[in-house]
C-alpha cells in the first residue's frame, strides 16, 4: 500500500470459492498435513524400535477412534497430494491447460483421491 | 506478507438502499460497493433496486441505468461497452468480468458488484491500476530487434508463426485475470501476474522479435514469474476466454528447455 488512505477493494471475502483455487489451497494444505503426519509416522517407527511396552502405548492411541481418524485424514491426504501432483506434472509438461479440461482433471482427481483411500482402507482392514 | 483480512479502513459497511417505484414487475437489487475519497469514511455496500423491463441486458446497462436515473454519483469506468476496451473490468457476482459481456440473467439473486479485488479504490468501482501498467511496461511490450529492417519489406512472418499469438493479441488489458489471481493478492509488488506474463509470452512467442533470451532473461526470478503455482483463476475468469495460465507455463518451458 502507498502512503494514500485509500481503501483495499475486498478479495477473498467476495471472490467466489471454485474449483481451480478449492483444489489449489487443498493441494498446499495437505503438504502441510503430511510434513506433520510424518512426524506422527516417525512415531510410531521409533515406537516399534523403543520396545514392546512403549510400542503398545503408541499402538494404543493409533487404534483409538481419534487415531484412526487421523490416519484416515493422513491417507486421504497422501492420494489427493499424489492424484493432484501428477495433475501438476502434466502442467510442468505443457498440458491440461484448457479449462475444460483442467475441471475434468480437477474432479478426476477429487474421485480418485477418495476411492484410493477407500480401497487402501479395505485392504487394509481385511489384511 | 499475505493478509488475509481488509485494513480497518477497508471494511465494507451497509450503505444506502433505493426503492424501485410501487409499478416495476421485474425488479433486481444491485449491491454495489460504494467509496467516496472526499468523505473520509469506510466504503459501503449500496442496494439500488432496478426494473428489469426497462433495462439493457447486461449488468454495465443497469450500471449506466442507475448513473442517469437514480444515483449521478456512481463511479465505474466503461467506454465501448462491447468487450474491446477493457475499461469495465469489476468483480460481479463473484468473479471478476467485463461489466458490459456479464448478462444480468447469468446472476441468480442480487447482484453484487465490486471492483476489481485486492487494488487500491480510487473512488466506488474504479481501482488504481498504475502497478499493473508499471509492471506491463517493464516487459517492453512491443517488437525489439537487432537486424537491420529488410529494405523493402516489412519484417514478415509465416501464416504458421503468425498463429502462434492467437490467443495472446486478443487481451483487451482489463486486469480480471490478475486481479482474480490469490498469488497477485499476496505479492502483487513483485509478481507480475497473469495478465502481464501473457503479454510477455506474446513477445516472446513472435517470430519476428530478437530479444527472446533477453526477455526471458529478465523473467527468470523467483517473484516476476514463478508466484505462479498454476491455481488457474485467471484463465477461469478471463472475459475474453483466453489462456493465461498456458501463457506462463510455456514461459517455464521454455526456461527448462534452454538450460
Amino acid at each position: 500500500m502507498s502512503g494514500s488512505n485509500r481503501p483495499m477493494s475486498p478479495h477473498l471475502q467476495v471472490y467466489r470459492p471454485q474449483l481451480t483455487s478449492v483444489l489449489s489451497i487443498t493441494h498446499r494444505a495437505t503438504g502441510v498435513a503430511l510434513a506433520v503426519g510424518t512426524i506422527f509416522l516417525v512415531w510410531w517407527l521409533v515406537a516399534a524400535g523403543a520396545g514392546p511396552d512403549y510400542f503398545v502405548y503408541v499402538q494404543g492411541i493409533m487404534g483409538s477412534w481419534l487415531g484412526l481418524l487421523i490416519l484416515l485424514g493422513f491417507s486421504w491426504a497422501v492420494f489427493f497430494h499424489l492424484c493432484n501432483g501428477i495433475r501438476h506434472l502434466f502442467w510442468d509438461a505443457g498440458y491440461g491447460f484448457e479449462l475444460e479440461t483442467a475441471y475434468k482433471s480437477g474432479w478426476a482427481t477429487v474421485a480418485g483421491s477418495v476411492v484410493l483411500t477407500a480401497v487402501a482402507w479395505a485392504i487394509g482392514l481385511a489384511g | 506478507m499475505a493478509e488475509f483480512t481488509l485494513p480497518a479502513n477497508s471494511k465494507v459497511k451497509i450503505g444506502d438502499t433505493h426503492k424501485a417505484s410501487g409499478d416495476a414487475k421485474r425488479v433486481r437489487a444491485f449491491k454495489i460497493y460504494r467509496y467516496d475519497p472526499d468523505k473520509g469514511e469506510n466504503p459501503r455496500l449500496d442496494t439500488f433496486e432496478v426494473d428489469l423491463d426497462a433495462c439493457g441486458p447486461m449488468v454495465l446497462d443497469a450500471l449506466i441505468k442507475i448513473k442517469n436515473e437514480i444515483d449521478p454519483s456512481v463511479t465505474f469506468r466503461r467506454s465501448c461497452r462491447e468487450g474491446i476496451c477493457g475499461s469495465c473490468s469489476m468483480n460481479i457476482d463473484g468473479t471478476n468480468t467485463l461489466a458490459c459481456l456479464k448478462p444480468i440473467d447469468e446472476v441468480r439473486g442480487d447482484v453484487k458488484i465490486y471492483p476489481l479485488p485486492h487494488m487500491e479504490v480510487i473512488k466506488d468501482l474504479v481501482p488504481d491500476l498504475s502497478t499493473a501498467y508499471a509492471q506491463l511496461a517493464s516487459v517492453e511490450p512491443w517488437l525489439k530487434t537487432k537486424t537491420p529492417p529488410p529494405p523493402t519489406t516489412e519484417r514478415l512472418q509465416s501464416i504458421e508463426d503468425r498463429e502462434k499469438l492467437d490467443g495472446m493479441w486478443e487481451c483487451v488489458l482489463c486486469f480480471s485475470c490478475s486481479t482474480s489471481c490469490p498469488s497477485y493478492w499476496w505479492n502483487g509488488e513483485r509478481y507480475l501476474g497473469p495478465a502481464v506474463l501473457l503479454q510477455a509470452y506474446r513477445w516472446i512467442a513472435d517470430s519476428r522479435d530478437e530479444y527472446t533470451g533477453e526477455r526471458l532473461d529478465d523473467l527468470e526470478d523467483p517473484f516476476r514469474l514463478y508466484r505462479c503455482h498454476t491455481i488457474m483463476n485467471c484463465t477461469k475468469t478471463c472475459p475474453k476466454g483466453l489462456n493465461p495460465a498456458k501463457a506462463i507455463a510455456e514461459i517455464k518451458k521454455m526456461l527448462v528447455m534452454r538450460r
